[in-house]
């Protein structure tokens, strides 16, 4: 049984007119202790699917299934690393991260508690931030407690919406091979977004790229044959990798291509819908 | 030393005075000698130009209520009724009650200032010579001799500021926990939208009524300061909508992200309301809370003129009535004050909810 399957899974927004077939006949498995990432293109539909297997959205048709149960909410075992950090402006990054420790360890005394939280917060390199607010850190650093508020509650599964876009490679590196360790230690799953296909063989057992949408489908897989643990600067070197690298990206333009054509054919612009942010928080002060 | 003090002026909200600080300690000359003159000499200036605006107003409508006085008695008595009329102008006698001067207004401050030392050490007098009394009193269990004197000035503005202060009390007691619930359940929200809609914008003086009419008769056996709490009442139910309608608002529309990781973690009910929802709700919540210390004390003045419990707005409404020479001037000395603590009272507002709610970015 696999460890996560998504069986002829199709997910829309909105409704009548307005409504839009985001995913269609998405199929997935993923077996215990596997490292998949998926790239794609943006606005295709990915964060759509990883907040479905973390049980925020629901599909439409077809079944998405965590240990050969249908899934029907958010849990513990499956973290979500969210792709807007979506830390509590209000709290500290200590609170930020301590609530979740909290949540996850109930039994846990404060002491534990407090290690824990200044373990996590100290292996992403921010210990000299821990009482800081989110708004006094750069995108970066919030990034990086995102990840670790994620990791802290050692999850099953380890869902990450591309969890390291805004770093700088030197931050992305060291992140990547700690995120890479906590996935080893225990045989964790992993799923990741990203939109980097170095990144994805770096790091994955298999890329699958997600096709533009509307209707998004997944494409074929590609298997990363190179043993663990991986070396970076060798892997540049490495035939395999560049050979990978080549026919992923060459998938990738051969997709991007066939979209621009549709677009320019069909020369229909979707009607544009701003996801606005909320404005509460800049708006009425008197 | 320089940064404190910028620190607390632009807590407090005066922040303007920040480049005259600046100024003192010698730094950027020219940049904050422009803020200066932008932000403090121009308001000086125009303070100056409403002065003498004023002034020449005044004088104005003072001249014109004065011919109109000398012209009735040429009309009546010809002559010698001018000079009688004058003469009685002159000493006081016949007033002439337009819209004082600012020296006028000022001296009547002075005035009711003196007063209030004056009614301050008859009161010290009168506790010191009633004082072995009331312990007699005491020690038989009767109630202790008060004074019953007329209250001063600062004694209004403080019974004002202490009901202000119960109403407020009472807004937030009500809206605040009534605009979580209604932020929390759509049900109820529309189930009860009418209700807010229409009681929204009644009037204070109706306000008033009601709850007068409320209160009147659930004290019926009561001997204690009835008007007092019906004018604080009063005050509350005027001046809690805002913060009510504004919790529901921050409540029913925390961000989609922060309810996200709410979920995500696994927070039980109470976790969520109090560590997101109402969290992410302060800022609206509290600039709810400033409008209604505002209002409070905006329609406060009528609310105590109508109840006549003790206060400014009474202050005000006998001066009015009482028609002396200096009523008028001390009505405008007391707008003023009115004015001053409603901007001491919103500044106090403004940092506490500085204090209390992040700032996204
Ligand atoms: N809650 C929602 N309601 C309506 N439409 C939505 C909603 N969330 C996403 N969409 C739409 O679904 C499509 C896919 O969105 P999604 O966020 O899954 O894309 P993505 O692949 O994660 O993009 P990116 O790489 O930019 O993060 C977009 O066109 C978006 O406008
Ligand atoms: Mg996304």
């Amino acid at each position: 049984m696999a460890h996560i399957e998504l069986k002829n899974v199709s997910k829309s927004y909105g409704t009548g007119k307005d409504r839009v077939e985001i995913l269609k006949n998405i199929n997935l498995k993923i077996e215990e202790g596997e490292f998949v990432a998926i790239v794609g293109f943006s606005g295709s539909g990915k964060t759509t699917l990883i907040k479905m297997l973390a049980g925020l959205e629901f599909p439409d048709e077809g079944e998405v299934l965590y240990k050969g149960e249908p899934i029907t909410g958010p849990s513990h075992e499956r973290g979500l690393i969210f792709q807007n950090y979506s830390l509590l402006p209000w709290l500290n990054v200590r609170s930020n991260v301590g609530m979740a420790v909290k949540e996850r360890f109930k039994d846990w005394s404060k002491d534990k508690l407090k290690k824990r939280v200044e373990d996590y917060v100290g292996m992403v390199g921010l210990s000299h931030a821990i009482n800081k607010l989110p708004k006094a850190l750069s995108g970066g650093m919030r990034q990086r407690v995102s990840v670790t508020r994620a990791l802290s509650m050692s999850p099953d599964v380890i869902l990450m919406d591309e969890p390291l876009s805004a770093l700088d490679a030197l931050t992305r590196g060291t992140l990547q091979d700690e995120i890479l360790s906590i996935w080893g230690k225990d045989k964790r799953t992993a799923l990741l977004i990203t939109n980097d296909v170095d990144e994805g063989i770096y790091m994955a057992d298999r890329i699958i790229p997600l096709r533009p949408g509307p209707k998004a489908t997944l494409g074929p897989v590609f298997d990363v044959n190179i043993d663990r643990p991986r070396d970076k600067t060798a892997l540049n070197s490495d035939d395999n990798f560049k050979k990978l690298r080549n026919s992923i990206t060459a998938y990738l333009i051969k997709i991007g291509e066939e979209r621009a054509k549709d677009i320019t054919k069909e020369y229909h612009l979707p009607e544009l819908k701003p996801i606005l942010k909320s404005k509460l928080f800049q708006g009425t002060r008197v | 030393m320089k940064d404190k003090i910028i620190n607390v002026l632009r807590f407090i909200g005066l922040g303007f005075f920040e480049p005259a600080v600046r100024l003192a300690a010698g730094e950027d000359v020219k940049k904050n000698l422009t803020a200066l003159f932008q932000k403090v000499f121009f308001p000086i200036i125009s303070i100056f130009l409403f002065m003498i605006l004023w002034n020449v107003g005044a004088k104005k409508l003072y001249n014109v209520e004065k011919d109109f006085k000398i012209e009735s008695a040429r009309a009546s008595k010809g002559e010698a009724g001018v000079t009688a009329e004058l003469a009685r102008i002159e000493s006081g006698e016949s007033t002439v009650n337009s819209l004082p001067a600012p020296k006028a207004v000022w001296s009547a401050f002075k005035n009711l200032l003196a007063d209030h030392k004056a009614i301050s050490v008859k009161k010290k007098a009168f506790k010191e010579r009633v004082a072995k009394t009331n312990e007699k009193r005491e020690a038989q269990g009767l109630a202790a001799i008060t004074y019953t004197g007329r209250p001063s000035f600062v004694d209004q503005i403080k019974t004002s500021l202490w009901t202000v202060f119960c109403g407020f009390i009472l807004a937030l007691l009500l809206a605040v926990p009534i605009g979580m619930l209604l932020g929390l359940s759509e049900t109820l929200r529309s189930s009860v939208n009418w209700l807010i809609q229409i009681f929204k914008p009644v009037s204070p003086v109706v306000w008033f009524l009601l709850v007068y009419m409320i209160v009147k008769t659930l004290t019926l056996s009561y001997d204690g300061d009835v008007s007092f709490i019906i004018s604080f009442i009063a005050v509350g139910l005027c001046a809690m909508w805002a913060t009510l309608v504004n919790t529901t608002l921050g409540v029913s529309s925390v961000d989609n992200d922060f309810i996200n990781v709410a979920k995500v973690l696994n927070l039980s009910v109470g976790q969520k309301v109090f560590k997101i929802v109402l969290p992410s709700a302060f800022p609206l919540i509290f600039t709810g809370l400033r409008i209604t210390v505002s209002v409070a004390w905006m329609v406060l003045i009528a609310i105590e003129l109508l109840s006549q419990s003790p206060g400014l707005g009474t202050f005000v409404w006998e001066e009015f009535q009482n028609g002396a020479n200096d009523s008028n001037a001390k009505i405008i000395a007391a707008m003023f004050v009115i004015g001053i603590i409603g901007f001491m009272l919103d500044r106090i507002m403004f940092s506490i909810q500085k204090l209390v709610t992040f700032t996204e970015q």
